[in-house]
């Protein structure tokens, strides 16, 4: 059995705002009876305000599936329309108290349901179709654009934690491999907008140059070399020059060309775009 | 709160019996029944009781017994040894609806060590097609592994005749009898089944001791490498209050086992007739006729699985779903989905079982809330409605 918090058993054994709403100008649909979970979102949005004066539920699924919807609609109701979309997965399961891990996609399937309402209203297609990208995962039906979506906003790293956020990879387990590829593309942009954000001051002193480029030598190279039975050490900084030399088996290494160009490439990124590498003799 | 207790696959109370004959050998009569004296001696007498009682049960020789740390391992120690004293051999023939103590296990098999295996599938009432047992057993076949009952839906399969079949191509036969083991009446003396695993606390014994039956004759490698216990069949110093526990338990599902089966099968009668007769839209998963006294599998449209679960545990009751959502993995169950049950019924579906211990008053209680809690979650879902009003007016 699950450990669900009092505020989701709450919600789940009282659901507020339970039922279809006649006169709703915004429906939003999202799950199917297949995928085990589905949601209905009905919204009545007046339109001189833009406020959100109600709004009902129809949920088909487990536990945590009703409880998030019972709170979504709790939690929209006298909102406007741009207050609630701000509302983000990760806010639903904090009114609950928090949802299980394995449960999260059903405080992502309330959000979906309620940007789907919205663009009904507007009268524009649902932000989900609009993420047609390509089916990664069959068993669901999500696609990369959605893996994409959900993973930047949580900060997901894992496929677990894809699979608990989105479904996606819960069934046969066919996509993993294309999860983790994107998983690795997401991490590849995050690394290099931190490597923008610490290359940003770009008036640093050389001390702190100095400093910050052994840093990246013992934490990003070293490591790697030595476990070729090979070592490197930082000689001197001479303007933009950064003097190196080679030790151990690296110093006769045919490769060690090679290496310098990735040591060079390394710094640029993370130190300073205009550093240049240059191996001495000591 | 008082529990009404009805999920007794998933496991079963201790007996009083089984707790009171279990006491002593956790307070004075710690011997090790491998000691030279008396204080151990004594201990070893009553390990051969429990052996003696639990062969008596499968009607097989105290000789033929091992006992093991459950269900998992006795269906290990099965197909593992089949696979090493066929070398030759490098298939396994099994079902898709085992339970992942031999289910994972043949996947593993396949994946990692190179043996190909044959999944039998089931038909819409869970059984097997012998025509397709038949084909797939061959003089390459090392193992025939099926279950005598499955946990989920009670159905029940063949597997003395099928045991004929792998014996003509000289494969071995195990049969996983977790669930069968103190529900059916099992005679093995004269079948060419091989092995058959079996857990004491899914009849009434304590969780973590089982026992494998060793056919004698069969050729045997152990799993568990030691000591000389079980006569070198697997080592370890044995679990003296779990095996005299399993013993006790077996005495009495051997003495109550026709009285009680039926008294359990009425009641679990009773329970499918009210909930079929209440509820509209439900459906029974697995075969009315070859299907164990105690189960009942229901799947009931436009409904979730674990919402039912919930609303069950806050009256008290406990059962299980083969929904997605119970289960750390989000695939519903294997065994409702080989038998192809829609998707519309697998994620709504619960397994009651039921044992001795419960009464006519408890089953009445849950039918009287089957139909609230159904129409409950009917209320709220988006699927169905216009069916499930148009229903109600026609009643
Ligand atoms: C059919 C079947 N086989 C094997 C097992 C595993 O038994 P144990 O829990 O004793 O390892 C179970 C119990 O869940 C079962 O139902």
């Amino acid at each position: 059995m699950w450990e669900y918090s009092e505020r989701v058993k709450d919600h789940f054994f009282n659901p507020r705002n339970v039922g279809s709403l006649e006169d709703a100008n915004a429906v939003g649909e999202v799950g199917s009876l297949a995928c085990g979970d589905a949601l209905k979102l009905y919204l009545k949005i007046d339109p001189d305000t833009q406020k959100i004066v109600d709004a009902r539920f129809q949920t088909f699924g487990c536990g945590s599936a009703v409880a998030s919807s019972s709170a979504l609609t709790e939690m929209i109701k006298g909102k406007t329309v741009e207050e609630a979309l701000l509302i983000t997965n990760q806010d639903i399961a904090d009114y609950l108290g928090g949802l299980p891990k394995e449960k999260m996609h059903c405080s992502v399937m309330g959000k979906d349901a309620l940007e789907a309402a919205i663009a009904c209203y507007r009268g524009e297609p649902a932000p989900k179709e609009l993420l047609d990208g390509e089916l990664v995962c069959e068993c669901f039906g999500v696609t990369d654009k959605e893996i994409r979506e959900v993973a930047r906003e949580n900060k997901l790293t894992t496929i677990e934690e894809v699979t608990n956020y989105t479904k996606a990879g819960g069934g046969c387990g066919l996509c993993h491999d294309k999860i983790e590829k994107i998983l690795d593309e997401i991490r590849a942009e995050l690394r290099q907008s931190q490597a923008k954000a610490a290359a940003a001051p770009k008036v640093m002193t050389n001390i702190q140059k100095i400093a910050r480029i052994q840093e990246v030598i013992d934490k990003e190279i070293r490591p790697s070399l030595q476990k070729d039975g090979g070592d490197l050490e930082l000689i001197d900084l001479d303007g933009a020059k950064v003097k190196i030399v080679f030790r151990g088996l690296c110093s006769s290494c045919p490769s060690s060309s090679l290496t310098k160009a990735g040591i060079e490439a390394k710094l640029q990124e993370l130190v300073h775009p205009e550093l240049v590498v240059e191996e001495v003799t000591a | 709160m008082r529990v009404i207790y009805l999920d007794n696959n998933a496991t079963t109370a201790v007996a009083p019996e089984v707790f009171e004959a279990i006491k002593p050998f956790l307070q004075e009569r710690y011997g090790n029944p491998s000691s030279m004296h008396f204080f151990g001696g004594s201990v070893s007498r009553e390990v051969t009781k429990a052996r003696e009682n639990l062969a008596d049960l499968l009607g097989v020789t105290p000789g033929e017994i091992i006992f093991t740390s459950g269900g998992t391992e006795s269906d290990s120690t099965a197909i593992l040894s089949a696979l090493s004293t066929l070398p030759d051999r490098k298939e396994i023939v099994t079902t898709r609806v085992e339970h992942p103590a031999v289910l994972n296990l043949c996947k593993h098999l396949a994946r990692f060590k190179g043996y190909t295996v044959k999944w039998l599938s089931v038909d819409k009432e869970g059984m097997l097609d012998l025509d397709e047992v038949r084909n797939a057993i061959s003089d390459r076949t090392a193992i025939v592994s099926i279950m005598w009952a499955n946990n989920e839906t009670g159905v029940i399969f063949p597997v003395e005749q099928i045991a004929e079949m792998a014996a003509e191509h000289g494969a071995l036969m195990h049969t996983d009898g977790v669930q069968a083991v103190g529900k059916i009446p099992i005679n093995l003396k004269n079948t060419a089944i091989n092995f058959l695993a079996l857990s004491g606390h899914k009849l009434h014994a304590a969780k973590g001791i089982g026992a494998l039956y060793l056919r004698k004759g069969t050729r045997f490698q152990p799993f568990i490498i030691g000591g000389h216990q079980e006569h070198d069949r697997r080592a370890g110093t044995e679990n003296v209050p779990g095996i005299v526990g399993l013993g006790k338990a077996a005495e009495l599902a051997k003495q109550n086992l026709e009285e009680e089966s039926s008294r359990v099968r009425s009641l679990r009668d009773r329970l499918q007739e009210g909930i079929m007769s209440q509820v509209q839209f439900a459906r029974i998963n697995g075969s009315l006729n070859d299907r164990l006294p105690n189960t009942l599998n229901i799947g009931f449209e436009f409904v979730e699985g674990e919402s039912i679960l919930l609303k069950l545990d806050e009256l008290g009751i406990c059962a299980s779903s083969g929904s997605a959502c119970t289960s750390g993995s989000l695939e519903p169950s294997h065994v409702l989905r080989a038998m192809g049950v829609p998707f519309t019924c697998v994620h709504g579906s619960i397994r009651f079982s039921l044992s001795r211990y419960n009464t006519q008053e408890e089953i009445d209680f849950v039918i009287s809330q089957m139909s609230v809690i159904i129409g409950s979650l009917r209320a709220m879902s988006p699927f169905g409605q216009d069916k499930i009003s148009s229903a109600c007016i026609v009643q």
